[in-house]
């Protein structure tokens, strides 16, 4: 199933805000996870996890350390997707 | 070289009487029990409906992203740090003199059940990555560690119920054999689940007057059954006295000496002779320079259970002699219910407020006063202490036999 680019970015802003605790807004497609969000390893399990769930894609390990940014996991969702 | 003096500089605690030192110790000295029916579905399920939750939720103290990362032990760690690092004035401390010790009996048991339920219903993709930091029992310790950057050393003593004093005691070593300058100093614990009670319960350790719920815990009292467990924590920030005196701190008292033993008798029971508690208490009026005649109060262990309560206060009578006849004896979990590893800590925080006010906290709900107590106890009502120089003793023992006795003096 297709999925828009909008629609991830946003549920990605939902599920990070609850992991790490960033306010929806502060969260943007060029933000970097470790440095400007402070998402941490453990942290960033639990986003993976929660976006696994909340989009039915797999995020495999090593994929995950490619995921540098917001936009880098948005793009990663939306063609796993297709 | 004379030797490195401690004294104590900043109180935090949540207890089930008040989510902070102030508010638990008036609730104290009113008399508030904390204890309530459990309103969760699974306390119906086992043999005891009713514990003592603290009396304010961590969600109320800290930020919802903290929660989540920190079992629930960990939270009453940090809330109660928090509050003791800012009541000793947020100290500039060279971080490499600075040092934690902060125990707990069970550790993160509530984050091992639960994830242990996930990895059952769910899968292992599920289990949080949090669960080891958040389970390991010296998670509590690790985490104020990490919040003050401390580094001259993290560590967490488990002896059960003796934990949280044994945390103390250590604390105090730490200084006195120069390794710190400031130590903070504790236990907590957050074991009500079906599980840990389930185990007290099958051990006919906890009391079933499921019906009188606040009037459950009633140490002393000829119709005693067992204890009520508890949850929160309390922390002490000690100090060297000179390092303390140079920047100006409030000093509430000494911590003059500690005296540990272990009975080498059974697993759960204490020995009714005693004889490893007054070797304790003997122990530590020795590592004080004190006598029993020093000696005005003392909070006592007393979980309200039938053996344990007089096992300890014959010991007492054994150890203190005729000098028992004014001592000011307190069982202050008749109102806080039993915090395991917690219990040295908060009743070590309730020591140091009696030496500060000189008045120490009743013991509630004894209708009928066992005739085998041969101890003073201080009943219904606080009991003024003398004016003048005075000492406390805070003893706790711990299934394994341990024996922690820890001497605070006024300053």
């Amino acid at each position: 199933m297709a999925l828009a680019q909008a629609d991830v970015l946003a549920g990605l802003k939902e599920i990070v805000e609850e992991v790490a605790g960033i306010p929806a807004a502060s969260i943007e497609l060029d933000k970097n996870f470790t440095e400007d969000l402070e998402v941490d390893s453990l942290s960033m399990v639990e986003v993976v996890v929660a976006a696994e769930e909340r989009f039915g894609v797999k995020i495999p390990d090593e994929a995950v350390t490619d995921l540098v940014t917001v936009g880098d996991a948005v793009n990663f969702i939306v063609n796993a997707a297709k | 070289m004379s030797r490195r003096r401690v004294v104590v500089t900043g109180l935090g605690a949540t207890t089930p009487i008040g989510g902070d030192v102030t508010t638990s110790w008036s609730a104290l000295l009113a008399g508030t029990s904390g204890v309530r029916t459990l309103t969760e579905d699974w306390a119906q399920t086992i043999p005891v409906h009713f514990a003592a939750r603290v009396a304010v939720e961590p969600s109320e103290q800290m930020e919802r992203v903290e929660i989540r990362r920190l079992d629930r032990s960990e939270q009453f760690a940090v809330i109660a740090s928090r509050e003791a690092w800012k009541d000793a004035g947020s100290p500039d401390v060279d971080k490499e003199r600075l040092g934690v010790v902060i125990a707990s009996g069970i550790g993160g048991v509530t984050t091992l059940l639960d994830q242990y339920d996930i990895l059952r219903e769910k899968g292992s993709r599920l289990v949080s990555p949090h669960t080891v930091p958040m389970l390991m029992p010296n998670g509590p310790a690790a985490n104020v560690g990490l919040e003050l950057q401390a580094r001259a050393g993290v560590h967490t003593p488990v002896s059960a119920c003796a934990s949280g004093a044994e945390a103390i005691g250590y604390a105090f070593d730490m200084i006195r054999n120069d390794r710190a300058d400031i130590v903070v100093s504790g236990g907590v614990e957050a074991a009500i689940h079906a599980m840990p009670m389930a185990g007290f319960a099958a051990m006919k350790a906890l009391s079933t007057r499921n019906d009188e719920p606040q009037r459950a815990s009633r140490p002393y009292d000829l119709n005693r059954d067992g204890f009520v467990l508890g949850e929160g924590g309390g922390v002490l920030v000690l100090e060297e006295y000179e390092h303390a005196i140079a920047r100006g701190a409030k000093i509430y008292c000494e911590i003059a000496g500690q005296g540990l033993t272990s009975d080498g008798y059974h697993i759960a029971a204490p020995d009714p002779d005693g004889a490893g508690v007054q070797r304790a208490v003997k122990f530590a009026l020795r590592d004080s320079g004190l006598t029993t005649k020093d000696i005005v109060h003392l909070n006592a262990h007393a979980t309200s259970t039938p053996a344990g309560d007089v096992a300890e206060a014959n010991a007492l009578r054994a150890a203190l002699g005729t000098d028992a006849d004014h001592v000011a004896v307190s069982a202050t979990k008749s109102m806080t219910g039993h915090l395991l590893g917690g219990a040295g800590a908060i009743e070590s925080v309730f020591i140091v407020k009696t030496l500060q006010d000189r008045l120490a906290p009743p013991t509630i709900n004894i209708e009928d006063l066992d005739p085998a107590v041969t101890v003073d106890v201080v009943r219904d009502k606080p009991r003024a202490l003398p004016a003048g120089d005075i000492a406390a003793l805070n003893d706790s023992f711990g299934f394994g036999g341990h024996n922690v006795v820890l001497v605070f003096k006024s300053i």
